[in-house]
């Protein structure tokens, strides 16, 4: 019942967008299954005359139906880009195989006795088509068309994820935020479209012969202006930003964003986080979201717009050690304190570029890095029943890289031995591990042990604000009395969300900021 | 007519599939108005051979001229629109109505609108569809026989000159076929038509041909009357062909005429009550079958010596001239021959053993 109305409450607040979407969900399905029709048939046809090829055609449109939809949207973006033109391409595939298998099914259903008898009463091959075997094969025909018409509504919903629109921004989004609510918003819609195309063509094929064959061609014509639907004038500004399903909904994404910097009229499409870069990069987009230490940063050459009314929440990278730890070797704190304040968001940018695009061992960078810093020392020989420190790390590069860093100098300063964990699944796995005692260390963010571990009442979280520095006091004091964990001081980067543009454009519009970009669209 | 010319004129005709022979050497001449049929077991290349007509099928070897050209001159759907077509699965577009059937080959030509529909409405009056009931029927609510029927008025309703017919009754029960056969064999549209029809059935074929084209692993055994067949034939195969059912034909094929010779009694002057001249007065180009049927018809007073009067085909017109009607009886003036049951049996026998001898 809560549900029901957290539903009906999100449709009445999102009304303009689920219109929008359902619109370009038809679109896309409705081009699809144009240009389905329009390959498919005639594909069929030639392969009803010339047999031979049938096994291998039917064969290679099975093959593509096997493709799994997200894996083939993935085969598609090299070549295409991203936006509608991979997906209505991913979903022409889907219709291909229905169509052309059901058009040679019906062809050859129809009466060996009925075609002769009218090849003999003087039909020409065409007139035999046409008037014989096309309107006796219909019925079939339409029953693919029906198929590839209900798979393609439920794959359009995947055409969110390359910024093609329709109902999937929702439920990704939802899946995304882990709000059942989104995912119903889109998901029910989606469904009741795939029954209402269902019903529409499954009532032409129930219509009697003659009737039948005027509606079916009927909609033939229908299905180029459901089609163009999709090209419905859409807002447009000066720029277009693409941003990941999460983002689009969590408060502190763009919600809060467009709320402090008064960001209007920035039309938006959203497509997978994966995607987001390569979008900017192909310049399909203007304004991304991402992390502001991502390696594409420079292998796109992307500039983090300045978020200087601090909207996103700091997460400042710092090592979380247990305390036992520290007093059983004093010098270790110290040791970790050497990389305090030594890495720039740039610095990162460029360490995680290393290993994301030049991929080059994690061990290797991290000592590359210390010993550009002069921080480097050979390891020292180990003493006999020397005690180990155990580093964690999570399943990123950037954690990767700063485990060898601590790895490293702890080899070099001292005589303790080091074994990392590195690659621990997520947030929670870290922490667990840590409390437990089975590592003595890892890096964790500020903002993530403010908002996933602790927790606090959105009015405390309010009240911080995006201060970066209240932020960690009140993560350390909050370890330090609910888990005896000791945070230290922080690295100096600030891997939080972050606005993206690429490089020459934003210098050419003279944005910096996101107050800039704020400006600049209000013009 | 413009006659002497054959409107069929097929020479060296040839087709193989891979290896096998379908049809070898056929040669023949059909002339405007007559009826061919094509017969003999299956497989023994009879319906290759029609197709080779209108071009469904195309010869390796040989010609096909219609009407003085050589099919091969012709586009193949201009000639097959000029050939009535009829085959065993009848083959209705089922998507039409019995009318839109027939109406097919005169739209195919171009024939004005009002022309076709009156053509339509004749033809399936004709053939027992009253066009009220059944014009705007679709072909999967008919029987069968009626479907077949609908095959015909299609083939007709262009009026071409030439049918061809591939087993039209083939698929039809014994009583629904010898039905239609019937129709058929009286439908005038057909008596002035060439018609070339393809069976296994011994019966149809005597029934129907003018003329009988007997084939064997497509090669033809023999191509004649079916007298001819029957009581010349040219060699075993012709001859085992026919054994099973060569009494019925026999009574089916000889006349009354062929029989005359053989009757012991002589013409006489006799007056006969009008209302009985129907059952006996039989013309002399009767089948002795029919003369059996009506001399074993059981009557009130059955006997060995009811008589039969034959009427001379001969004398027909002469004598019609001389037939009065005043009301109750009429004097036959003219020569009729009376026969009774042992009389035609035996005349019979005689006549089979006197035509047998080689």
């Amino acid at each position: 019942m809560n549900t029901l109305q957290e539903l009906l409450a999100f449709w009445q607040l999102q009304a303009g967008k689920l219109g929008q979407q359902t619109v370009q969900h038809i679109g896309l399905t409705a081009a699809s299954l144009l240009l389905g029709v329009a390959v498919g048939v005639p594909l069929g046809l030639l392969l009803t005359r010339r047999p031979r090829l049938a096994p291998w055609v039917l064969g290679a449109a099975g093959v593509l139906q096997t493709i799994p939809s997200i894996a083939l949207l993935g085969f598609l973006i090299p070549a295409m880009g991203i936006g509608p033109v991979p997906a209505i391409f991913a979903l022409f595939l889907y219709a291909l195989l229905p169509i052309v298998r059901n058009t040679v099914t019906g062809i050859r259903g129809v009466d060996a006795g009925v075609v002769e008898a009218a090849r003999g009463l003087g039909f020409t091959d065409g007139q035999l088509l046409r008037r014989v075997e096309l309107p006796l094969a219909l019925p079939v025909l339409l029953a693919g068309i029906r198929t590839a018409a209900v798979i393609n509504v439920g794959v359009a919903t995947l055409a969110a994820y390359v910024a093609a629109g329709g109902l999937g921004e929702f439920i990704f989004g939802g899946i995304a935020l882990n709000n059942p609510v989104m995912i119903l918003a889109g998901a029910i819609p989606a469904a009741a479209l795939a029954l209402v195309f269902d019903a529409a063509l499954g009532g032409v094929q129930r219509l009697a012969g003659r009737k039948r064959r005027s509606v079916g061609f009927g909609l033939l014509l229908v299905l180029p202006l459901l089609a163009t639907l999709y090209l419905l004038p859409r807002a447009t500004g000066r720029l277009q930003a693409g941003f990941s399903p999460e983002f689009v909904g969590r408060a502190d994404g763009l919600p809060g964003l467009t709320h402090t910097y008064g960001l209007r009229r920035l039309p938006s499409v959203v497509l997978a986080p994966a995607l987001v870069y390569e979008a900017a990069r192909n310049a399909n987009v203007d304004v991304i979201d991402g992390y502001s230490t991502d390696g594409r940063i420079k292998a796109y050459n992307l500039q983090v717009l300045h978020d200087d009314r601090r909207v996103f929440p700091p997460y400042y990278a710092a090592p979380v050690v247990r305390p036992g730890l520290l007093s059983a070797h004093p010098e270790l704190r110290a040791v970790f304190g050497k990389l305090a304040g030594q890495l720039s968001d740039s610095v990162m940018t460029e360490l995680n570029y290393h290993v994301d695009y030049l991929h080059e061992e994690p061990k290797t960078v991290a000592l590359n890095f210390l010993r550009r810093r002069g921080l480097w020392r050979e390891p020292r020989p180990l003493p006999a029943g020397a005690a180990t420190v155990k580093l964690g790390s999570k399943i990123f590069a950037e954690q990767y890289i700063l485990a060898e860093m601590y790895a490293g100098l702890i080899r070099g300063y001292t005589d303790l031995d080091v074994q990392t964990k590195t690659g621990l699944g997520g947030t929670t796995i870290c922490f667990e591990a840590l409390r437990s005692g089975a590592i003595d260390m890892y890096p964790e963010y500020t903002g993530t042990g403010l908002l996933v571990l602790l927790q606090p009442a959105p009015s405390v979280v309010d009240s911080l604000g995006g201060d970066a520095g209240a932020v960690l006091r009140y993560v350390r004091a909050g370890f330090q009395r609910r888990y005896n964990l000791e945070w230290l001081a922080p690295l100096g980067f600030n891997n939080t969300y972050a606005l993206l543009m690429r490089r020459q454009q934003a210098a050419q519009l003279g944005i910096a900021s996101i107050s800039d970009l704020g400006a600049y669209l209000r013009q | 007519m413009s006659d002497s010319q054959p409107i069929i004129r097929v020479r060296g005709l040839g087709k193989h599939y891979g290896p096998h022979a379908v049809v070898q050497g056929v040669s023949f001449d059909l002339m405007a108005g007559e009826t061919l049929v094509l017969l003999g077991p299956s497989g023994c290349g009879k319906t290759t051979l029609l197709k080779t007509l209108n071009r469904l099928v195309e010869p390796d070897s040989g010609t096909v001229e219609v009407q003085g050209q050589d099919v091969r001159a012709q586009r193949p759907e201009e000639l097959r629109r000029g050939i009535g077509y009829v085959i065993q699965q009848v083959g209705l577009l089922p998507h039409l109505t019995v009318s839109e059937n027939v109406a097919v080959v005169p739209k195919l030509l171009g024939h004005p609108a009002t022309k076709v529909a009156a053509r339509t409405e004749a033809l399936l009056t004709r053939l027992h569809l009253p066009p009220a009931r059944y014009a705007n029927q679709y072909p999967r609510k008919l029987s069968g026989g009626q479907q077949q029927r609908v095959g015909l008025a299609r083939a007709l309703a262009a009026d071409p000159p030439i049918v061809l017919l591939d087993e039209p009754f083939g698929a039809l029960d014994p009583i629904t076929r010898a039905d239609i056969r019937r129709e058929f064999r009286e439908l005038d549209e057909l008596r002035l038509k060439t018609v070339v029809l393809v069976t296994h059935d011994v019966t149809e074929a005597f029934e129907l041909a003018d003329r009988i084209m007997l084939l064997d692993s497509g090669q033809v055994q023999q191509l004649g009357t079916p007298r001819e067949l029957l009581f010349q034939p040219a060699n075993d195969f012709v001859r085992r062909f026919f054994e099973a059912e060569r009494l019925t034909l026999q009574l089916r094929t000889l006349t009354l005429d062929d029989l005359l010779k053989d009757l012991a009694e002589s013409p006489g002057h006799v007056s006969i009550p009008y209302s009985q001249s129907k059952e006996s007065i039989i013309t002399s180009n009767a089948t002795v079958q029919e003369a059996l049927k009506l001399l074993s018809t059981p009557s009130a007073t059955p006997h060995l010596s009811s008589v039969l009067w034959i009427q001379p085909v001969a004398s027909e017109a002469a004598q019609a001239t001389n037939r009065a009607t005043d009301g109750s009886e009429i004097i036959i003036e003219e020569a009729l021959i009376p026969v009774t049951l042992p009389a035609l049996m035996a005349a019979f026998g005689l006549a089979v053993q006197r035509l047998q001898r080689p």
